[in-house]
């Protein structure tokens, strides 16, 4: 059996790796998307991002005047430690308890929040109530730090899926699956095989990209490289898993190629790829927990940013192990040879 | 005489049409054995069932008196009609990890010499010939020494040289005691290499037997006229049109 996994696995690894134009794209891609977006908008933003401490998801702008404040995007946390946090990476400009007494934190190395502060203080003028200013300290979590995993989780995505789901198809619609199932290639086998090859690929290529861009951008890493690592392999076998279930059956490229988009851009838009879902509503925000990716970026973010360990996010590495199993469990049972 | 391979009663029911409508026939070990038919006739359908590629609708398959399970999967070597290889692969590639998938294995240099692929070793599948790809078909199905072989439509598309160097292969293949199945629209094909023959049509086998015994049944002495008062003895492609009538298949 390991026999003809082996043979396999190194016919779609050979087949991977002497396609130049698709090595350099899943290389070149991730690479100059991280420079150019960084270059394009780190330090760059539209508006002011104030935290209020407060139970409640809502926010009722008639408590201040500042929350009346035109240009400021204003968010509801109701945990002080992780509104701080933010404020302590740049994250958030500002953090304020309307009370009374009325409490705001802010960083001091930080510009926006400088202006922020004013518009706080102009508003809080004719209020009866004093206003407390505490300070964090801490250094500025770049674009670029949060961007690459976002990026890599993103290239990871698509050469999962499409490795695996849109080669799948082609086998079965060339008939190179039907030659494979005149042999005594198990299905277990064939699927065991595409999986293993498109994992040693994804991680090996995710790893070149992610140390290139770490070394030359000097990008932030707060925990283990082996953590994220775990998270990393992880999150590809869910993903495969994933591509696997689109191609167990689909008999046509064009159509597979439709699926794979149905289910590559709600990930990329709801998966927190290019943007936070934080301050969305709930129900978007549950929404995207059902998309490996999502999963992947948190637990990766986590690593990276907050130097989260691995019990820290074995919830999001849960997810990942159930969606996978049922994924596989999905794809092994209505995967089928031929192309009728 | 052992049979090496049966087919029994094989259905083959797609929503629109009876493929293959109660197909039975036996082959004996070590003869060629050629499945003919106009285009829809169902052949290429009785064979892919009889390879475990296609499910029938019912009927048996056996292989030397069994079910044709593991056994068969591991003995039998199948050429099919289209199959792609893998892109960017090379010839000597594609001959070792087919090879890697079974338990019997070919001598790699033998097949590579049968199939006179020794110059074409390093190159890409992708910049094959015709004739150079259906070798490599072949070698493909020979890296498990097969007891049976199946070759479906094997030298469609080859111009003439190719077509006589495929089939002194099939013939070096069947002197080393091989089975084969081989279907095929050339008639001067199956006349020359196959000792027994069934024509289908319309799923069904309508003939079977030895060419000669076929042609003699139909035609005794029969001579056939041509034009300008040539006469000649019928052939297989007479019996075949005969049979299957002369109107366009599609």
């Amino acid at each position: 059996m390991l026999k003809r996994i082996y043979a396999i696995f190194m016919g779609r690894n050979r087949e991977f790796l002497r396609d130049r134009s698709s090595l350099a794209w899943n290389l070149l891609l991730p690479v100059a998307l991280v420079f150019g977006l960084s270059y394009a908008f780190d330090g760059q933003r539209d508006e002011y991002t104030v935290g209020v401490l407060q139970a409640e998801d809502t926010i009722d702008t008639s408590l201040h005047p500042f929350l009346e404040t035109r240009f400021v995007r204003f968010v509801a946390y109701d945990d002080i430690d992780e509104a701080m946090l933010k404020i302590e990476r740049h994250q958030l400009d500002l953090l304020v308890d309307i009370g009374p007494p009325t409490r705001y934190w802010i960083n001091p190395s930080a510009s926006t929040g400088y202006f922020v502060e004013f518009a706080l203080l102009q508003a809080s003028s004719n209020s009866a109530n004093n206003v407390v200013k505490e300070q964090v300290t801490g250094a500025p979590v770049r674009f670029a730090d949060w961007i690459l995993p976002g990026i890599l989780g993103m290239n990871m995505m698509f050469s999962c899926l499409f490795g695996v789901g849109y080669v799948i198809v082609r086998y079965r619609k060339n008939g190179f699956l039907k030659r494979l199932r005149a042999t005594p290639l198990t299905s277990f086998e064939f699927i065991t095989a595409q999986i293993a090859s498109r994992m040693v690929l994804i991680m090996l290529i995710t790893t070149v990209v992610y140390t290139g861009t770490h070394l030359l951008l000097d990008t932030r890493m707060e925990g283990s490289y082996m953590t994220l690592f775990i998270v990393g392999l992880v999150g590809a076998i869910s993903l495969v898993s994933l591509g696997l279930v689109v191609s167990a059956r689909v008999t046509s490229e064009e159509l597979a190629g439709g699926l794979l988009n149905l289910i590559n851009w709600p990930m990329m838009m709801l998966s927190g790829v290019w943007f936070s879902l934080e301050g969305t509503g709930e129900i978007l925000q549950n929404i995207s927990k059902i998309f490996p990716l999502t999963h992947v970026l948190d637990s990766a973010r986590a690593v990276i940013l907050d130097g989260a360990t691995l019990a820290d996010i074995a919830p999001s590495l849960a997810a990942l192990v159930l969606l996978s199993s049922v994924f596989l469990a999905i794809g092994a049972a209505i995967f089928r040879w031929e192309q009728y | 005489m052992t049979i090496a391979l049966e087919a029994r009663d094989l259905v083959k029911v797609y929503p629109d049409v009876r493929a293959v409508d109660g197909v039975s026939f036996s082959v004996p070990e070590g003869i060629c054995f050629g499945l003919l038919g106009p285009n829809g006739a169902g052949k290429t359908t009785t064979v892919e069932i009889i390879e475990g590629v296609t499910n029938a609708t019912s009927g048996e398959v056996y292989y030397y008196g069994e079910i044709a399970g593991h056994r068969f999967r591991q003995e039998a070597g199948i050429q099919f009609q289209n199959t792609a290889l893998q892109d960017y692969l090379t010839v000597r590639e594609t001959i070792s990890m087919f090879r890697s998938l079974y338990d019997r294995q070919a001598d790699i240099d033998d097949i590579i010499e049968q199939c006179s692929l020794g110059d074409l070793l390093d190159r890409d599948n992708r910049k094959l010939s015709g004739g150079q790809r259906q070798r490599l078909l072949l070698a493909v199905a020979l890296v498990n020494r097969p007891r049976l072989v199946f070759l479906d439509e094997p030298t469609t598309g080859l111009d003439p040289q190719a077509r006589r160097n495929f089939w002194d292969l099939v013939q070096s293949i069947r002197a080393d005691g091989a089975t084969i199945v081989l279907t095929t629209h050339y008639m001067d094909e199956a006349q020359v290499l196959c000792d027994e023959i069934a024509i289908m049509d319309e799923g069904k086998i309508i003939t079977q037997g030895a060419p000669e015994s076929l042609l003699h049944a139909r035609y005794g002495d029969q001579l056939i006229n041509l034009a300008h008062g040539e006469i000649r003895r019928p052939n297989l492609e007479d019996l075949f049109l005969d049979l299957t009538g002369h109107s366009l298949r599609v």
